[in-house]
């Protein structure tokens, strides 16, 4: 090994450890008995049977739940719409604004989409009387609002990645557009909306400050529960809960992984 | 390339239906995205008042049963009035910069090393650089908190192996929002950079040293320049979303860290001054829009250069 192997070698050990131990050290600790969060006091699993039973916690859980697999549906659903559009319409009126409407809520500040969207509620709110109570509905229609922007990007990168002769032949030999799309284009970007839908499930899952703003009296989501009691200091039962969402998401990915591959593979061969 | 949804026989049936596929989405943009910016847009030019909702009306009727048009530069004067303001901006650019350029640093030869790896490990290890960007922002910040408490495991492993004898202050300091910043966005500066230096040709490395570069010339006058891209694209990942931060701030850095995201936060919740919230989310869309600007330049050579 020459030096600059070493070096590298030293510096990927260095940062898997950065990238790791604060979660493995989580984990860890999510199993300890003690109630002081940083003193050992052997192994347990007492805070994720107090978990299991704080009703706060699993209704929150329940609401996050239900406003992504909603939230990830409808933006899989429009920002397909608009994937297709980026894609494959290459002018109609408005086409800049639109462009432009689709790749800003990528770099707005969340703060800002967060006050931003309130701000209309309100207004709605004093002209015409909807939305009468702030909640669920508006968080939903909050995070589809962003995470149909994430959506169309991926969906959009795959339809620029294929070119356009199968859907062109299918054309000429005589498919209406609607049945081009429905036969040739939509089977080709299927996995670029699974792992849309998953993008905007995780997206919404983990969104706080958005919620925050757009939420009314009763409605708390999961990070939303997690960061008031987080802003007093650590907590053994959040570190259950921390380490029940790590092992989700990282079973999650090393399936979608492991299917990406397979797939390439096939691909590979055939 | 005649677009799929331009190009076909004008029945009136197709017409509708790719109105419809454009006009659902736009829609909803113009709704939801864009008609909430312009009333953040008319909020910042109003007075607060104590009412509700707490600002004054565009529109307003005069005694003569006219309207007029009411808006106040009041909110912008006072932000630059107040130094408050201008010392958080420039704080929170600060803290973005270092912060980004750290993890250049510490991205880079990681970046690096696994474009080098041989095949089966690079998956491994680009997927062990993916698994923490899908893991909850919330609980990667909060894992922190535990390791940098002043009773935390850092200062407990430190003073147990003998480098200190007092704990160090960590916890609620600057440092530690640079460590919450650097941890966080350490993934969007490693793939992009991955993604480049997996394309290098390293032909062109075994020319540069036949002719005798040196391996550090090597890297200065062949990798480096040709990485730029990546660099670029890693960089402005990490600085735009860095410099609205609100939760790393909150939860790891102290009373005295400033961050425009948290400015906000604080005036819109705690005071609730709408209009001065309204002007201050503003002006950071302003001081974004030259770092987004010159990204998606770079892009657009990227592809120009490419295609």
């Amino acid at each position: 090994m020459n030096q600059r192997s070493t070096f590298i070698f030293t510096m990927l050990c260095f940062g898997f450890a950065f990238l790791y131990i604060p979660i493995v050290l989580v984990i860890i600790y999510s199993f300890n008995d003690s109630k002081l969060v940083t003193v050992w006091g052997g192994w347990s699993i007492r805070w994720y049977m107090e978990l299991f039973s704080n009703e706060n916690i699993l209704n929150a859980a329940l609401l996050s739940f239900r406003i992504a697999a909603i939230t990830a549906t409808a933006a899989t659903i429009f920002g397909t719409m608009a994937g297709l559009i980026l894609a494959r319409l290459r002018e109609f009126r408005g086409r800049m604004l639109f462009t432009g409407m689709i790749a800003s809520p990528l770099v707005m500040p969340e703060v800002i989409t967060g006050l931003s969207l309130l701000l209309l509620f309100v207004s709605l709110q004093n002209f015409i009387g909807w939305p009468s109570q702030r909640g669920m509905n508006t968080i939903t229609i909050a995070h589809i609002t962003f995470s149909m922007a994430y959506v169309a990007v991926i969906i959009q990168s795959r339809l620029t990645e294929v070119n356009e002769s199968l859907e062109e032949a299918a054309m000429d030999l005589g498919a209406k557009p609607a049945r081009v799309i429905w036969d040739i284009t939509l089977p080709i970007i299927l996995p670029a909306m699974i792992s849309g839908w998953l993008l905007a499930f995780t997206l919404s899952l983990d969104d706080l400050v958005i919620s925050s703003f757009v939420s009314g009296p009763g409605a708390t989501t999961l990070p939303m529960l997690i960061f008031s009691k987080v802003r007093l200091g650590v907590s053994p039962d959040i570190n259950a809960l921390a380490t029940i969402l790590i092992l989700m998401v990282t079973v999650g990915v090393c399936i979608a992984a492991w299917i990406i591959n397979r797939q390439k593979e096939s691909k590979a061969i055939s | 390339m005649s677009g799929l949804l331009i190009n076909v026989d004008n029945s009136f049936r197709e017409r509708l239906w790719k109105n419809l596929i454009i006009a659902i989405p736009y829609f909803w943009l113009l709704l939801f995205f864009l008609a909430p910016f312009l009333i953040v847009l008319k909020i910042s030019l109003a007075d607060p008042i104590i009412a509700q909702p707490p600002f004054t009306p565009l529109f307003q009727d005069n005694d003569d049963g006219s309207m007029s048009i009411y808006t106040t530069f009041d909110n912008y004067l006072f932000l630059f009035q107040d130094s408050l303001y201008l010392v958080t901006y420039l704080s929170s650019v600060k803290l973005a910069f270092i912060s980004t350029v750290l993890a250049l640093f510490i991205g880079y030869p990681i970046a690096y090393g696994i474009a080098r790896s041989p095949q089966p490990t690079r998956n491994i290890l680009l997927l062990l650089v993916v698994i923490p960007f899908w893991i909850s922002f919330l609980l990667r910040v909060y894992a922190w908190m535990g390791i940098l408490k002043t009773k935390g495991l850092l200062n407990g492993f430190l003073l147990w192996i003998g480098i200190i004898d007092q704990p160090l202050e960590l916890l609620y300091t600057d440092t530690a929002v640079y460590i919450g910043m650097i941890y966080s966005y350490l993934p969007f500066m490693i793939l992009p950079l991955y993604a480049n230096l997996e394309k290098l040709d390293i032909r062109l490395l075994e020319a540069a040293s036949d002719l005798g570069a040196r391996r550090w010339e090597v890297f200065k006058d062949v990798t480096l320049p040709l990485s730029m891209p990546g660099i670029i694209a890693g960089c402005c990942l990490m600085f735009i979303p860095a410099i609205g931060e609100y939760v790393i701030p909150t939860l790891l850095g102290g009373a005295d860290t400033l961050m425009i995201g948290r400015v906000l936060f604080d005036e819109f919740f705690l005071n609730r001054d709408w209009p001065v919230a309204s002007a201050v989310a503003i002006v950071l869309v302003l001081l974004l829009v030259l770092p987004i600007v010159y990204f998606q330049k770079r892009q657009n050579q990227e592809l120009w250069s490419e295609s």
